[in-house]
């Protein structure tokens, strides 16, 4: 299987991506902006970063860029995609996810390891998570506050679109543990497919020890047992 | 060709928690004016344009509603001059 990185100008993640990638052991190409080939990619992934300098909103422009042209037809046919910190920014912008992401309540950046904890693993991005999970990864960012209308919170809610939520060490979904005042505390979601998700942590930050938390890995390794799974499937 | 400018005032939502308005109506009050009881940001935008059909101002406006404002939380309001 391959992994897809885009590179944004900006864009200050991709190769995290690309090394998180390579360390589960699969084939991993940068996508640049300006193409519009997903070189065949089994998954796209936006990275962090600050594409574009982050003029107008965060996300705003990146949205037209020749690149997300062919990642919002490849969505629209259920290729996997995931947007991390400004991808996710990107995302929503897009319109591939509802909600937006507005400016941290206390208005500050936020640099440090959170807690998530995982609400569904029915999705190609926690799969090899169990409901209940508690996930150390690190945040970066000024504009994650998670925002929607109150009706349509409820609606991505009942239809089990929350993926992660912020919460304490023990799995406890508090105001404490909420880094940047997002509503219901969340942390990353899916479109009612399931085929595109973002998230705000970052977690190919946290891939090996050395880094201060590995759990990270399980967002990787989870979209590669859906793919290999997947491939069980058409070849039987 | 006409030449005609258009400007854009983008601004949250009512009921769209904003925290800059809230910090610099504060930051008023530190400077010790107390008159001042609500901020609310927002920005705008100039545009130059060089066109001559009639339907400039519908395609400004679907400008602004895919790329200067978000309609998720914000509202915009365009101004045109000749």
């Amino acid at each position: 299987m391959k992994f897809g990185v885009v590179t944004f100008p900006g864009s200050n993640c991709d190769y995290d991506a690309y090394a998180a990638a390579k360390l589960i052991g699969q084939d991993v190409e940068f996508l640049w902006h300006q193409s519009d080939d997903l070189k065949d990619s089994d998954v796209v992934i936006l990275p962090g970063g600050f594409s574009y300098g982050d003029y107008l909103r965060s996300g705003a422009i990146a949205r037209f860029s020749p690149i997300m042209k062919s990642v919002i037809e490849f969505a629209a046919t259920g290729g996997l995609v995931i947007g991390i910190c400004n991808g996710f920014q990107v995302l929503v912008e897009s319109g591939l996810l509802p909600g937006a992401l507005m400016r941290n309540e206390h208005l500050r950046f936020s640099c440090k390891y959170v807690y998530i904890r995982v609400e569904r693993n029915e999705n190609a991005f926690t799969m090899a998570c169990q409901p209940g999970d508690i996930l150390k990864i690190p945040i970066a960012h000024k504009d994650g506050n998670y925002y929607n209308f109150q009706a349509d919170l409820e609606e991505i809610k009942s239809k089990n679109q929350v993926l992660f939520r912020y919460c304490d060490r023990d799995g406890s979904i508090t105001q404490e543990s909420n880094p940047n005042g997002s509503m219901y505390n969340i942390a990353g979601i899916t479109n009612e497919r399931g085929n595109v998700v973002g998230m705000m942590p970052h977690p190919e930050r946290a891939v090996e020890d050395i880094l201060g938390s590995s759990d990270g890995l399980k967002v990787f390794q989870s979209v590669k047992k859906y793919i290999m799974e997947r491939a069980g499937v058409e070849k039987a | 060709m006409s030449n005609r400018k258009a400007t854009v005032y983008v601004r949250l939502k009512d009921g769209v928690l904003d925290p800059q308005g809230v910090t610099i109506q504060r930051a008023i009050l530190n400077m010790g004016y107390d008159m001042v009881s609500s901020v609310k940001s927002g920005r705008f935008f100039e545009l130059e344009i060089d066109a001559e059909d009639g339907d400039v101002e519908a395609r400004i406006n679907e400008i602004c509603g895919k790329l200067l404002a978000n309609p998720v939380i914000e509202n915009f309001q365009v101004e045109f001059e000749k």
